[in-house]
């Protein structure tokens, strides 16, 4: 097994075994999703409205939610550190690590999405471009949560700054996302939008890397 | 770094010329010279806070020294980072272990990313074998410190930089310590590390870091 497999086997093993990070995302989701008709109503033209917004939103926050732990744990027991060290460069670490953390959380969201948006009565038409958008934006949340995870390592209340970096980044995904959708639903082609999420991910995945292990390596010094 | 120091310069081995370190604003040491031929050993020694641990993670590549140059053979070890790293083995005071992650996975999880490793040998040189299927979890601080030593068994490299490895090691686990860097001397390795204990390693040198203590920093110290 290569060390970049073996990398992402060892993340998915934690997160399988301790269970914490990717139970507390898919609940929020689900539950922060449920809570939407209790708030604003059961209308059905109301919902259907808001659908995928409330979904996509949601989705950010609840990827948020997880990315502080991302360098977190391994920069706290030292393995960081160890990790570093490794012949294998940092910067595809970086790329495992986005792997497996879109694996325990990108995943169950796009998988969770369909389900949730028939609780807000999504037009019939819109679930496809509602996969399709979750699947090509979750993995660009995990690569540019990356970069604020590496770059917020060791400062204190990590957390709230990370929000603060990120937040702003995930909102071309967020327009794309809920464009894809509300495109479908009425009528319109939902293929510029999925293509220009497409192009983000492009963008994302090889120049990510690189910021988040020079941030990394910036937190070893 | 002068010159001259160049000519002088060991052929084969690991060797420091003219390093400074700081941390944050305060010097932590400066003009410090070491050498390391293969099957050596370098011992640093000096109070707390006198840049032994900088020292060795400076050694490791973790983070740019101020001044100076490292070589390894002869040749700046800034020129390729990537076959420095691949041939050094560092532990530090964390122990790298995952909570969740078993003794023997722990081990075949880091020799595997340095490519592969002997994983009995491992577990046998510090007496883990019998801790093999137990999560980290419930380890004493003692055993972590053994597994986290057990690293440099299960895959080979040629320089061990340890920081502080004697920490929570009881007199056997010492002895384990002693066998494995003897053992990895005898092959041609090369080992540097920190220590307040006593420890007697045949033909080691040793490292007084309060020697290259940055002068001005004294003087402020003075009356």
């Amino acid at each position: 097994m290569s060390a970049f497999r073996r990398l992402v086997a060892r993340d998915l093993r934690l997160a399988l075994r301790q269970g914490g990070d990717a139970a507390t995302v898919v609940a929020f989701f689900v539950l922060t999703v449920i809570l939407f008709p209790f708030g604003v109503g059961p209308e059905p033209e109301l919902l259907r409205r808001i659908a995928p917004g409330v979904v996509w939103v949601t989705a950010l926050l609840a990827s948020l939610l997880s990315l502080e732990r991302l360098f977190l744990a391994d920069y706290e027991d030292g393995s960081l550190e160890v990790l570093a060290l490794i012949p294998l460069p940092l910067e595809a670490q970086v790329v495992a690590k986005c792997l497996a953390h879109w694996l325990v959380t990108g995943l169950p969201l796009t998988l969770l999405a369909p389900l949730l948006a028939l609780l807000l009565h999504l037009e019939g038409a819109a679930y496809p471009a509602l996969v399709a958008g979750m699947a090509l934006g979750t993995p660009t949340l995990s690569l540019i949560g990356a970069i604020g995870a590496a770059l917020t390592l060791g400062a204190r209340r990590g957390g709230v700054l990370l929000s603060l970096l990120v937040l702003p980044l995930y909102v071309p995904i967020l327009i794309f996302g809920v464009g894809a959708c509300e495109a479908a639903a009425t009528g319109f082609a939902a293929r510029p939008h999925l293509l220009l999420l497409a192009a983000l991910l492009a963008l994302a995945l090889p120049l990510a890397p690189f910021a988040a292990a020079a941030g990394l390596r910036q937190a070893l010094e | 770094m002068p010159a001259s120091r160049l000519s002088d310069l060991p052929a084969t081995g690991f060797a420091g010329r003219g390093l400074a370190c700081w941390r944050g604003e305060r010097p932590v040491f400066e003009r410090l010279d070491f050498d390391l031929p293969s099957g050596g050993a370098l011992i640093l020694r000096g109070p707390n806070g006198s840049g032994k641990s900088s020292l060795l993670r400076l050694m490791a590549g973790l983070g740019p020294a101020a001044a100076g140059a490292l070589l390894w053979d002869g040749v700046p070890v800034a020129e390729d980072p990537g076959a420095h790293r691949a041939r050094l083995h560092f532990v530090g005071h964390a122990d790298a272990l995952k909570a969740a992650l078993t003794v023997a996975e722990t081990l075949t999880f880091w020799a595997g990313m340095r490519g592969g490793g002997d994983l009995p040998a491992a577990l046998a040189r510090f007496r883990l074998r019998p801790l093999a299927d137990l999560p980290c979890r419930f380890l004493s601080a003692g055993q972590r410190r053994r597994l986290a030593l057990a690293r440099l068994v299960g895959s080979p490299a040629a320089l061990w930089l340890l920081d502080e490895p004697l920490t929570g090691l009881d007199e056997e686990s010492v002895a384990d310590l002693h066998a494995a860097i003897a053992a990895h001397r005898k092959e041609g390795g090369a080992v540097a590390l920190s220590t307040h204990a006593p420890l007697a390693l045949e033909g080691a040198a040793t490292l007084a870091l309060d020697d290259c203590a940055p002068s001005f920093a004294l003087a402020a110290l003075g009356p």
